[in-house]
């Protein structure tokens, strides 16, 4: 009887678990065939290799913001991954217990929660504002800044679960802290830094209020720092805000290829560092 | 080749915490040196005064001399020469997860910036096989993460890694408290070679394990060196009582 009513919690626990997986799964899920659903039929070469026509003229594309969402993501990841993961570095090998350590990390987190909106007016304020025109800088600077929070908070994580003795060893064999720091902690943590760093990419990539009046978007081509740019998310939201049933169509499809370039960049990345990690690493 | 070792008036602290009283003791040459004594009595508080890496953690403090040859190691060097010339094996074998089997052992030597391919290729075939670990893997040096082998083998391979640095005396932490009966008898029977080149220091809670493989043998008790001798006599004729108790089973 015993026996049996615990075979029975068991399954009711498997039960709930599945259904938890289930519910994180499922909007996932219906949000991509959706999207497919309404994006699918719009996207054609033309939709990569051209970009937008004027109103009225059907056909055109999102080459253009396609091309333009990259360069600003990669702005803001040479700006966001190297200072976040330097802030990280310090918070866990560093300034662990002091003043300074607790000030950033409470930053750090204050500055995570802060809207993204915010962000683009101090990108608008620093840049923008001394530039005295919209530039594809300043949306990077934007993004980058953006990043900072989540990349430095999550490289101090994997930094600490790295095990002490890992740090003894390498300190045990005359090695200097700097570079026990470097090649052996930063080394031994780095899955789980790509982790985060891919979180904030990804994080970012759909953001488009922090790009409103800072790359501020462009119809035409531009891969010119100093110049407005075009971005997928703020291409998108120009087309589903206005009347015309084409441009909607177009929305839709931006929509369905930004979440599809994020998820090639995060598994492209992932695919890269792997290799080279050697089996059997635990 | 060892050196010895002259530790003079030793006092470490962890915080308010004294955890080592006023040790002297001479550490012979190319021998194997073994320390015993309860849990919590400073013994391995000791062995990383030897190489200083009591004082990584922010809250240690040591007074005292260590004398290393002619070197005092507090006074006349660096932390990160003295450890490159003290190895220090740990209690729990702590290969280095992301690195291939041959760069385990080369680590020292790398991450110091030596970089001259065929040396390093014998250095590291000559480290392995003085842990007597060479056979096992040498068709798998680079293809293999240290992490995968055994328990034992990663213990010899830290023993490796240690060697290849090419210290003058190494330090062992219970090397083989976390091994299987052959492994251990592997570690031994290392020890037993490696004396022939180097002065070694083992700390052990297994009493059979100071008796077969080192010529002395200290006794610490909460935080106090309370007699050392030639192991024969520890083991046999104690002069203190307390070592007598110990040796014995009567507590600890």
């Amino acid at each position: 009887m015993k026996a049996r009513l615990r075979s029975l919690s068991d399954m009711l626990a498997t039960g709930l678990a599945m259904l938890s997986t289930f519910l994180v799964v499922a909007p996932l899920v219906a949000i991509f065939v959706y999207l497919v659903y309404k994006g699918a039929s719009s996207i054609n070469l033309a939709f990569f290799t051209q970009p937008p026509k004027p109103v009225g003229e059907s056909g055109g594309g999102m080459a253009n913001a396609i091309v333009g969402s990259g360069v600003l993501l990669a702005v803001g990841s040479l700006i966001g991954i190297p200072i976040g993961i330097a802030g990280g570095i310090f918070l866990a090998e560093y300034g662990r217990g002091t003043r300074l350590a607790q000030a950033i990390r409470f930053t750090a987190d204050v500055l995570n929660g802060v809207p993204s909106i915010v962000m683009g007016i101090a990108a608008y304020s620093l840049v923008v504002v001394p530039q005295k025109h919209f530039s594809a800088l300043s949306g990077g600077v934007a993004l980058g800044i953006m990043m900072i929070p989540t990349v430095c908070r999550t490289s101090e994580e994997m930094l600490l679960m790295v095990p002490k003795a890992v740090r003894e060893a390498a300190l045990g064999l005359g090695v200097p802290n700097w570079r026990s720091v470097v090649s052996i902690t930063l080394r031994t943590a780095s899955p789980g830094i790509i982790t985060g760093c891919m979180l904030a990419f990804a994080r970012v990539a759909g953001e488009t209020a922090p790009l409103i009046f800072t790359a501020f978007g462009n119809v035409g081509w531009s891969v010119n720092l100093n110049e407005p740019i075009a971005a997928l998310p703020l291409q998108i939201y120009v087309y589903a805000i206005s009347p015309y049933d084409e441009w909607h169509r177009l929305a839709w499809a931006g929509a369905l290829v930004l979440i599809v370039l994020i998820v090639l960049a995060v598994a492209l990345v992932r695919y890269v560092t792997s290799r080279g990690v050697l089996k059997g690493a635990s | 080749m060892g050196v010895g070792i002259e530790v003079s008036n030793l006092n470490a602290w962890y915080g308010a915490n004294h955890t080592l009283q006023d040790i002297n003791l001479k550490i012979p040459a190319n021998h194997a040196t073994a320390l015993i004594g309860p849990s919590g009595c400073g013994k391995s508080t000791f062995v990383r005064c030897l190489n200083r890496m009591h004082e990584t953690n922010p809250v240690a403090r040591v007074t005292g001399s260590v004398r290393m040859g002619d070197l005092d190691i507090y006074e006349d060097a660096n932390p990160v020469e003295i450890r490159r010339r003290v190895g220090m094996v740990f209690q729990r074998p702590n290969p280095f997860p992301t690195m291939s089997i041959y760069d385990n052992v080369a680590a020292g030597l790398k991450l110091n910036g030596f970089s001259n391919r065929r040396v390093l290729d014998e250095i590291v075939e000559k480290s392995l096989r003085n842990s007597a670990l060479w056979d096992e893997v040498k068709d798998d040096l680079k293809k293999k993460s240290g992490a995968s082998l055994s328990g034992g083998q990663q213990q010899r391979l830290c023993i490796a890694r240690a060697l290849a640095v090419d210290p003058e005396v190494l330090l062992m932490d219970e090397p083989a408290s976390a091994l299987d009966p052959v492994s251990t008898s592997k570690i031994e029977d290392l020890i037993f070679q490696l004396k022939a080149q180097y002065t070694i220091v083992i700390v052990t809670h297994n009493m059979q394990q100071a008796a077969r493989v080192a010529e002395h043998t200290g006794f610490f008790l909460n935080g106090r060196l309370v007699e050392f001798d030639s192991t024969h006599k520890i083991f046999t004729n104690p002069s203190d009582k307390r070592t007598e108790d110990y040796i014995t089973g009567r507590f600890g």
